[in-house]
């Protein structure tokens, strides 16, 4: 009854092609942005906003670029954490030696970087396919974390090979408290998803998932593979270096070449399996499902058990936490394959005919 | 789906009801609130445990024979971080908002992670026998406390100990470390040493978790080290352990520093580990003393005990008490100055930096021969810088070399460039000691 589009006729192609044409997803989209904007700020606390909101933010960012790639252009990567790591290492030797750059333009640089260095590793993707090509992204990772533990000038010769940038610090505005960490974060999230979106919804975009779906064909009518393939690498290594230069500088605050190893790449790669390939909601979804899940379990089961007077351990939770979300990964990809981007747009199907389903 | 999807959204609000309702039980407000972050699973667990179980025994016991640092009860929580630094960072910040006196992250990786965050935050840092080698230095890292000695101190008086067996001038002394900030830390005080000495360093890196060390272990078999320093942590030590027996490098020529020479890394090759050596951070495995004997009576008899009656007085159990123990002498510390209160965090970092605990205090702590005089300043946040060499023989571990201190002529100079480096690097402006009461 709420949800639906009767009435809303439109009698331009620039209204029917919009991000969004119907007007109560405009609406909700709004709705949210300003409660993400002028709401939260307000009402979370400092856990929240740097144990929850922020991780969930960068990640998802890092998940979306990972769709761009393996949802939309069909390519499997096994590498995006080592993107990740280019981004946030290139970002931490732009920001201590060129003193007084933006850091704004550090991180767009910085996203230069790694999607040169993704375009680089994306040169086998025009040979190979599948899984075979998922294993050639992996020389990737175990290649940026080689570099990043040895080649000491990348970590500025720190002898304990941690790096520790100092709090961002732009135009005089330092962004250190967690409220404008959160802001921030949001901010480029924001922009950078509404440029994704965009991006899926034009020629390029329109090429990469030709060539996701068959590219053969997608060659016979006139797309370029080379140039399908290499750009789908670049912008999502783009993505996954921006959010790495995040994840270093805003969360984590000081890093080791092993916050960026296999075990994110993998992470990233069952946020967008979880979420939904191909949708741009789904890395969201998914990015919120791995990040938050432990976390919450983490701090439930104890709890639960406090209520029936039962003390649970911390090494109990911990197994316990494993295995729930194991069972949770597995509910949801029989309840539904697609993802949760795919529940949501079930959901929304229903609402339409709601309250009157046939 | 519909119907599922309700009975989730059912579930998850009923969840986080518990939640908001068990931390309000946690912690009542006059009680001094100490965050105990942990990893009781993982390729760490073998080590982390027996920590953690000293840590909160101690804790305990402190609570139930003196009703708390005089007469403030304790109040804890335990959180897993399996040592990760993004879980040990998200323990921390979940944690913070009970107002903490003071944080032991048993990581050198999240101790890295958490040193801008304590300062900015007013909590102090406790890292008891790790942690970053320059925040010595209180100078600059005020809010940071490695006590009792740092991995630069442990590489000194490593290569102190071997070179009175002889000569180290064309000797090779490999280095097997874990790959992460802990592992590297010693480097640039060995890597000094070898060029006062005149030895070769082999530096061999062990990718976290460690069970993978073949490689590295075929080099030693080639080269042949004089000496192997391990510097590992968790299942790593038990495999180094196994793979020198599979190579035959003599145990003898083993030295290992005080996270790698521990009951977990020996007992499973037990008699074939024989000889094995490691740096013993003032204490070994002492049991028999009057804290041990407090902790059985007024927690384990009680049936209050961590872990296994059996257990009280290894290793990692005793640093884990002996980490708490510090904690609780820094709040004492505050409490005189501020009076017997709940103190704050702020207030702790004072105490930590004004700690005396001199002979007699450590035999009122019941820990006699475990930890030596201790004496805090602004400008060393070490305290105590000595330790010994003991061995396995099988089944037990014994002192086999005096006590020796670091080279503060070699180390001092080292911890003040790196620490004006991190000064610099940060913008921070060192304080001034002098000024500091």
């Amino acid at each position: 009854m709420l949800y639906r589009e009767n009435g809303q006729f439109k009698s331009t192609y620039r209204e029917d092609q919009q991000l969004f044409p119907i007007l109560q997803d405009r609406v909700f989209m709004l709705g949210l942005l300003v409660f993400a904007f002028g709401v939260v700020p307000f009402i979370a606390s400092d856990y929240v906003f740097k144990a929850v909101l922020i991780p969930w933010l960068i990640l998802a960012l890092a998940a979306v670029g990972l769709n761009i790639l393996v949802g939309y252009c069909g390519q499997i990567s096994l590498g995006t954490a080592a993107f990740m790591a280019v981004g946030a290492y290139a970002a931490y030797n732009l920001f201590i030696r060129i003193p007084g750059l933006n850091f704004v333009a550090i991180l767009f640089i910085a996203g230069f970087i790694a999607a040169l260095v993704g375009m680089l590793f994306g040169i086998p993707s025009l040979r190979i396919k599948g899984l075979y090509l998922a294993v050639a992204t992996l020389a990737a990772q175990f290649f940026m974390d080689w570099v990043f533990a040895r080649v000491k000038w990348f970590t500025n010769y720190n002898p304990s090979g941690s790096v520790a940038p100092p709090a961002i610090d732009m135009l005089g505005w330092t962004v250190d408290a967690p409220v404008e960490k959160y802001l921030f974060v949001l901010a480029i999230v924001a922009v950078f998803s509404l440029a994704a979106r965009n991006l899926t919804r034009s020629a390029i975009g329109r090429a990469w998932m030709a060539t996701r779906d068959m590219d053969v064909a997608a060659e016979v009518i006139g797309i370029r593979p080379v140039h399908a393939k290499l750009t789908a690498f670049g912008v999502s290594s783009f993505f996954a270096g921006v959010a790495g230069a995040l994840w270093g500088f805003v969360h984590l605050g000081a890093w080791e070449p092993l916050a960026f190893n296999i075990n994110l790449s993998f992470n990233l790669l069952f946020m967008i399996i979880i979420g939904g390939m191909g949708s741009i909601l789904g890395s969201f979804l998914g990015s919120a499902f791995i990040v938050l899940m432990p976390i919450l379990l983490n701090q439930v089961l104890p709890a639960l058990g406090g209520l029936f007077g039962i003390h649970v351990d911390t090494a109990l939770v911990s197994h316990v936490e494993l295995m729930v979300f194991g069972a949770l990964i597995v509910f949801f990809l029989i309840a539904e394959p697609h993802g949760l981007a795919r529940l949501w747009a079930i959901g929304k199907e229903k609402l339409r005919l709601w309250p009157f389903p046939h | 789906m519909k119907q599922r999807l309700g009975q989730w959204m059912k579930a998850s609000v009923l969840a986080l009801a518990g939640v908001s309702a068990g931390s309000a039980v946690a912690q009542s407000a006059n009680e001094i609130f100490v965050p105990v972050l942990v990893y009781r699973t993982g390729a760490y667990a073998p080590n982390g445990t027996p920590w953690a179980n000293g840590f909160v025994d101690y804790l305990k016991l402190v609570n139930e024979r003196d009703g708390g640092v005089n007469k403030v009860k304790l109040a804890f929580e335990e959180c897993e971080t399996g040592y990760a630094t993004d879980r040990g960072v998200e323990c921390y910040e979940r944690l913070k908002s009970k107002k903490p006196v003071g944080v032991n992250p048993l990581s050198t990786g999240i101790t890295f992670a958490l040193t801008e965050k304590v300062a900015a935050d007013k909590i102090p840092l406790f890292t008891t026998g790790y942690g970053r080698s320059e925040s010595v230095d209180g100078s600059v890292f005020a809010w940071n406390f490695p006590l009792m000695g740092t991995y630069w101190t442990a590489a000194d008086i490593l290569v102190q100990h071997v070179s009175k067996k002889g000569s180290l001038k064309g000797k090779k002394i490999a280095l097997v470390y874990h790959d992460s900030p802990y592992g590297k830390e010693p480097i640039p005080v060995l890597e000094e040493h070898a060029k006062k000495h005149g030895f070769e360093l082999l530096k061999l890196p062990v990718t976290h978790p460690g069970v993978e060390q073949k490689s590295q272990w075929l080099q030693i078999r080639q080269a042949r080290p004089d000496y192997v320093f391990l510097w590992g942590w968790g299942v790593m030590n038990s495999t180094a352990v196994k793979e020198a027996i599979a190579v035959s490098y003599p145990r003898l020529q083993m030295y290992a520093v005080w996270w790698a020479a521990a009951e977990p890394d020996v007992v499973s090759s037990e008699n074939s580990a024989k000889g094995y050596n490691g740096l013993a951070l003032g204490h070994s495995a002492e049991n028999d003393r009057p804290v041990h004997k407090d902790i059985a009576k007024f927690v384990y008899d009680k049936g209050n005990g961590t872990g296994k009656k059996e257990e009280i007085g290894q290793v990692l159990y005793n640093r884990g008490m002996i980490s708490a123990a510090m904690v609780v002498e820094a709040i004492r510390t505050a409490q005189k100055k501020h009076g017997n209160r709940v103190v704050t965090g702020e207030e702790v970092r004072w105490g930590a930096e004004n700690l005396n605990i001199d002979a007699a205090r450590v035999k009122a702590m019941g820990m006699e021969g475990m930890i030596q005089p201790i004496k805090t300043s602004c400008a060393d946040h070490e305290g105590a810088r000595s330790a010994r060499i003991h061995t396995w023989d099988g089944k037990n571990w014994s002192y086999t070399s005096e006590w020796y201190s670091s080279d503060q002529k070699m180390l001092a100079p080292m911890v003040k460039a790196a620490a004006a480096k991190y000064a610099a690097d940060k913008k921070i402006t060192p304080r001034d000691c002098s000024k500091e009461k």
